[in-house]
Order: structure tokens, then C-alpha cells, then sequence
């Protein structure tokens, strides 16, 4: 069943239509790749699944975005539920300036009050755990996050994003700051992940999305022009502009 | 010819520099030679934690820590008010306000910073002074308080604009991070902001006191001027800084009386001191 379908999804920079009538819908438990080149638009499609591009000035949306079947673009939308089940992790790493435990811990803290200690320890060593860091950092939790290497960051910020218990992670470009073996890394863990949640990931590397991903949606200029089977784009894609984009042509 | 000008100018600019400095060093040298000679009569103790402050009687009484619990709990009160309001005002200004209303709000935040201490001292002895006097019943309304709520005022400027500094400053995916852990904009700001802030905001409140506890026209026009030791905030006290202004033109110079306020100039320097390198960590630690 889709997880989140978006419908005629338009939106607005001020003037500017970043996204035109975005039609696609995203399975559970599969990875879905969002490609295409600077400036398409992939980036404002994933923000607008969590309502991120509310904190960005001057932002109009219309059509809409049905997550379990219920709308987020309107008002009455309850952005603290749908963020806790749409959670994000973003390009650059970034956890808070606090310890790697309270990092991990912040979710329990803001969404449930008096939470035992034994359940949050049992919480931090869960998330890492299936971050599979916990092994290196058990030792080390009241240390500062920001301490940690770029890697170590980016997956901290996954287990804190574990740790709400969302459905659907958005990975935004996530490994565009890392080299290639902790990339690497990364892409094994969402290989792990995707059995318990569906990942939609924007990336600007197309090699990456036809590794990782099962589905793959290409976007030019606001447009999603072709969506289907991530081996379908790559091997046989239907559109003219996929194909160039995909054989290097611009880009 | 270029290059000589080039030098001449280069060597006047070191000038000035080394001025700045050379001057410096001199005033904490002459500090110290008319300050330290008062110890010749009292001892550095009996100085420091003497109860009375009599320096014109005979012999001369010069005990200042009256002057010292003056200063401290005026500076103390001062904080208690004005740190709460400058960093909520902070908060306020760098998260909250809409553009129109930050930009008015830094405006009055300036020209906060702009009034003259002795307009604060005098408005404050006009209006508030006779409020505290009514409102506790008190013979007299020129107390602590009346000079620990004027001097907030002027801690506020310093603490607001230091600690919005701090603010503006933190990296935005701290609040996107936040945000989409499903944190609401409060929970975001106590959690995540004002930690992340923490060090800056610790540097705007030390430089706001720094300013508080060296002030001397508001509180010696509100605070009673009476050298006994506080038995609350609702006492007319005295502060360093006051007594110097007061007494210093009355001293004999050569006198007893003479050099303990020039001793009282090397405490304050070494509080002020202590104050500012204190800030100065914090600041650094930030970066």
C-alpha cells in the first residue's frame, strides 16, 4: 500500500514554481530515490512531506500530500504528529550540541514527560544498537556529539530520528558530505532500516540510487517526468530526458 | 619617496597602539603606588573586612566592606531583574518577532544604551524612589532596590544585544533538526537554542554585570548613600564606586582618607577585571 501519495502537488518560492502538479506515490518498506539535476526540485518535494518548507519564507502549496491516507497540507494538520511520523535527516549532519546519550534521549524527552531512566537507557542502547554504534560509543554517551566524526554524526542523527519510532525517514542528500566507505557504510544501513521503514532519500548520485533504491522518481525543472521501478529508469526509460540524464548528457 | 611615506605612516600607527597600552599601564601603576599606601595604616584585612567605614573621624575608621556588600547586592539585585528580561528579550527578538517588530524592538534596545546614567538616576529619583518609599512603608525610598532596578536598565542593553548576537549566530539545522523530530518552537528553544547559546549567553550576562557593578552617577543619586552594612534590600546602602565619587574631592590629598579610596579603585579594578577575562573565556569557548 503507498505510504504517502502526493496529488497535482504544486509549490511556490514567492514567485517562483519549484514544484509543478507532482503526481507520485511512495511504497512502505521500499527505498525510494528521488534524482535529478541542482535546482529541480527533488529537495522542496521531500521538505514538503514533513512540512519542513514551513520554515522557509514566502512558501504556497496547493494539491495535496495524503500520508496514511490523511491530508498534511491543511491547516488543521497536526505538524508535531506528522513530523514525529515523517522524520528527516538532512545533508549536512546535525546533531545538537549536546551529549551523544541526551542527542538520542531528545525525542522521549519532548514527546512523553517523566520517562524512567532504566527505559531510556534501554532507548539510547536500542537506537544504537541498530545504528550498529553502540559497540563503539557505549563508552563514551556523555561525551559531545561534537566530538564525533562526520560518519559517526550522520548516523547518530538517524538513531536520534529512531528513537520518535517514525514510519517514514526522508534522507536529504545524506551522504553528500561523507567519502566513499562511510558512504558505503550508510547505504548498508539503510539496506537494514528498510525493513521497518519506508526511505525516501534525495541524492545527486545516481549510482547511489541505483543501488539503493527499489523505486526511483526523476525531476527536472519542478517536474517529476518519469517514476517507476528503480531497474525499469535505468534500463529502459521511457522518457527522452530521463535517458539523457541518465547517460550523462546534462546534468 | 613612496616607501618612506609608507613608513612614516607605519611607525605612527604603532605609535598610537603602544599609547593606548603605554597609558593604560601607566594609570594601573599610579593606582597602585597611591592605592597600596593606605595599607602602610591598615592592614589588608582589617581593610577589606573591616565593618566600619569612618574615614574623617579620629583615627580614621577605613573598613569597606559596607562599601563591598553595597556594591554586591545592588549588583545582585540588578541581575536578578535584568538577566531573566534581557535574555527573554533576546529570545524574543532572535525567534519570535516578526521583522517589522525586531527591528523596532533593537532600535529601542539602542536607544536603551543611549541614556545617559545620570538621566537614569535622576527619572529613577523622580518616579521610582517614592513608589518603593509607598509602596513598603518605608522612611526613606532611596534603597538597594530602587538602585538595583535602575541599574537593570542599564544592564539590559548589553545583555540583549550580546545574547541576540549569540542567537543569531547558531547554526539553523540545529532548529531544522529540532523541528523535525516533531520538537514544537519552545521546546526547541529551551532544548536546543539556549544550550547551543549557552556560552555567548553566559558572556552577555558577565559584561552586562561588568557594566552594573562600575556604574557610579544612578546609584550614588538613589541608593541613600549610608556605609552600614545591609541588613536587606530595603536599606539606603552604599557602593564603591559612589564612595569614590562622593569623597574623592573632599579628601586631603597625602591623607589616610586619600589613599584608602585609591585603594578602593585597585578592588573595583580587580572585580572589573575578574568580570570582563571571565567573559572573555566564555566568549572564546564559543568559538
Amino acid at each position: 500500500m503507498a505510504k504517502i501519495v502526493t496529488q497535482d502537488l504544486n509549490l511556490w518560492y514567492g514567485n517562483f514554481q519549484a514544484l509543478k502538479s507532482v503526481n507520485s506515490s511512495f511504497e512502505a518498506q521500499r527505498i525510494t530515490a528521488i534524482i535529478g539535476p541542482s535546482g529541480c526540485g527533488k529537495s522542496t518535494l521531500l521538505r514538503v512531506l514533513n512540512r519542513m518548507n514551513d520554515l522557509t519564507e514566502g512558501v504556497r502549496t496547493e494539491g495535496k500530500v495524503l500520508v496514511d491516507g490523511s491530508d498534511i497540507l491543511g491547516a488543521e494538520a497536526d505538524l508535531v504528529s506528522l513530523r514525529k511520523k515523517v522524520g528527516m535527516v538532512f545533508q549536512r549532519p546535525n546533531p545538537f550540541p549536546l551529549s551523544i546519550y541526551e542527542n538520542i534521549a531528545f525525542g522521549q524527552r519532548i514527546h512523553s514527560g517523566g520517562i524512567k531512566k532504566e527505559d531510556l537507557d534501554a532507548l539510547v542502547e536500542r537506537c544504537l544498537k541498530s545504528i550498529l554504534l553502540w559497540d563503539e560509543l557505549k563508552d563514551k554517551l556523555n561525551k559531545s556529539a561534537m566530538s564525533l566524526s562526520l560518519e559517526q554524526k550522520q548516523r547518530l542523527c538517524i538513531a536520534r530520528l529512531i528513537a520518535v519510532k517514525p514510519d517514514v525517514l526522508l534522507m536529504d542528500e545524506p551522504c553528500s558530505t561523507l567519502d566513499p566507505q562511510a558512504t558505503a557504510r550508510i547505504e548498508e544501513l539503510m539496506h537494514e532500516l528498510k525493513r521497518d521503514y519506508t526511505i525516501i532519500i534525495v541524492t545527486h548520485n545516481m549510482q547511489q540510487a541505483a543501488r539503493i533504491s527499489d523505486d526511483t522518481g526523476f525531476m527536472l525543472l519542478g517536474e517529476l517526468v518519469e517514476f517507476g521501478k528503480t531497474k525499469d529508469i535505468f534500463m529502459a526509460p521511457k522518457d527522452k530526458r530521463t535517458e539523457d540524464y541518465i547517460t550523462g548528457i546534462y546534468g | 619617496m613612496r616607501k618612506i611615506k609608507e613608513f612614516i605612516i607605519e611607525k605612527m600607527i604603532l605609535l598610537c597602539g603602544l599609547a593606548a597600552i603605554f597609558f593604560v599601564g601607566l594609570i594601573f601603576l599610579f593606582l597602585l603606588k597611591e592605592g597600596l599606601a593606605v595599607f602602610k595604616m591598615v592592614g589588608p584585612f582589617d581593610f577589606l573586612f573591616g565593618k566600619s567605614w569612618y574615614p574623617i573621624s579620629e583615627p580614621p575608621k577605613l573598613g569597606i566592606l559596607p562599601l563591598i556588600m553595597g556594591s554586591l547586592l545592588v549588583t545582585l539585585g540588578a541581575a536578578i531583574i535584568s538577566i531573566p528580561i534581557g535574555v527573554g528579550c533576546a529570545v524574543y527578538i532572535a525567534e519570535i518577532a516578526p521583522g517589522k517588530t525586531k527591528e523596532i524592538l533593537k532600535a529601542g534596545i539602542e536607544l536603551l544604551a543611549a541614556i545617559p546614567s545620570v538621566v537614569l538616576g535622576f527619572i529613577g529619583m523622580v518616579t521610582l524612589v517614592p513608589l518603593v518609599k509607598n509602596l513598603f512603608h518605608l522612611p526613606t525610598g532611596l534603597t538597594a532596590l530602587s538602585g538595583s532596578i535602575m541599574l537593570a536598565f542599564m544592564a539590559m542593553p548589553t545583555i540583549v544585544s550580546i545574547a541576540e548576537d549569540a542567537l543569531y549566530s547558531i547554526p539553523r539545522n540545529y532548529k531544522e533538526g529540532a523541528f523535525a523530530l516533531g520538537a514544537t518552537h519552545w521546546q526547541t528553544i529551551w532544548r536546543v537554542l539556549l544550550p547551543a547559546a549557552s556560552s555567548g549567553i553566559l558572556a552577555a550576562v558577565m559584561l552586562g554585570i561588568g557594566r552594573v557593578i562600575g556604574e557610579t552617577m544612578a546609584v550614588m543619586m538613589i541608593t541613600g548613600n549610608a556605609a552600614v552594612l545591609p541588613q536587606s534590600i530595603l536599606v539606603p546602602i552604599r557602593t564603591l564606586t559612589a564612595t569614590v565619587a562622593a569623597e574623592m574631592g573632599e579628601a586631603v590629598v597625602g591623607s589616610e582618607h586619600y589613599f584608602a579610596l585609591f585603594a578602593i579603585g585597585i578592588v573595583l579594578f580587580i572585580i572589573s577585571f575578574i568580570i570582563n577575562v571571565t567573559a572573555d573565556l566564555f566568549l572564546h569557548k564559543k568559538q
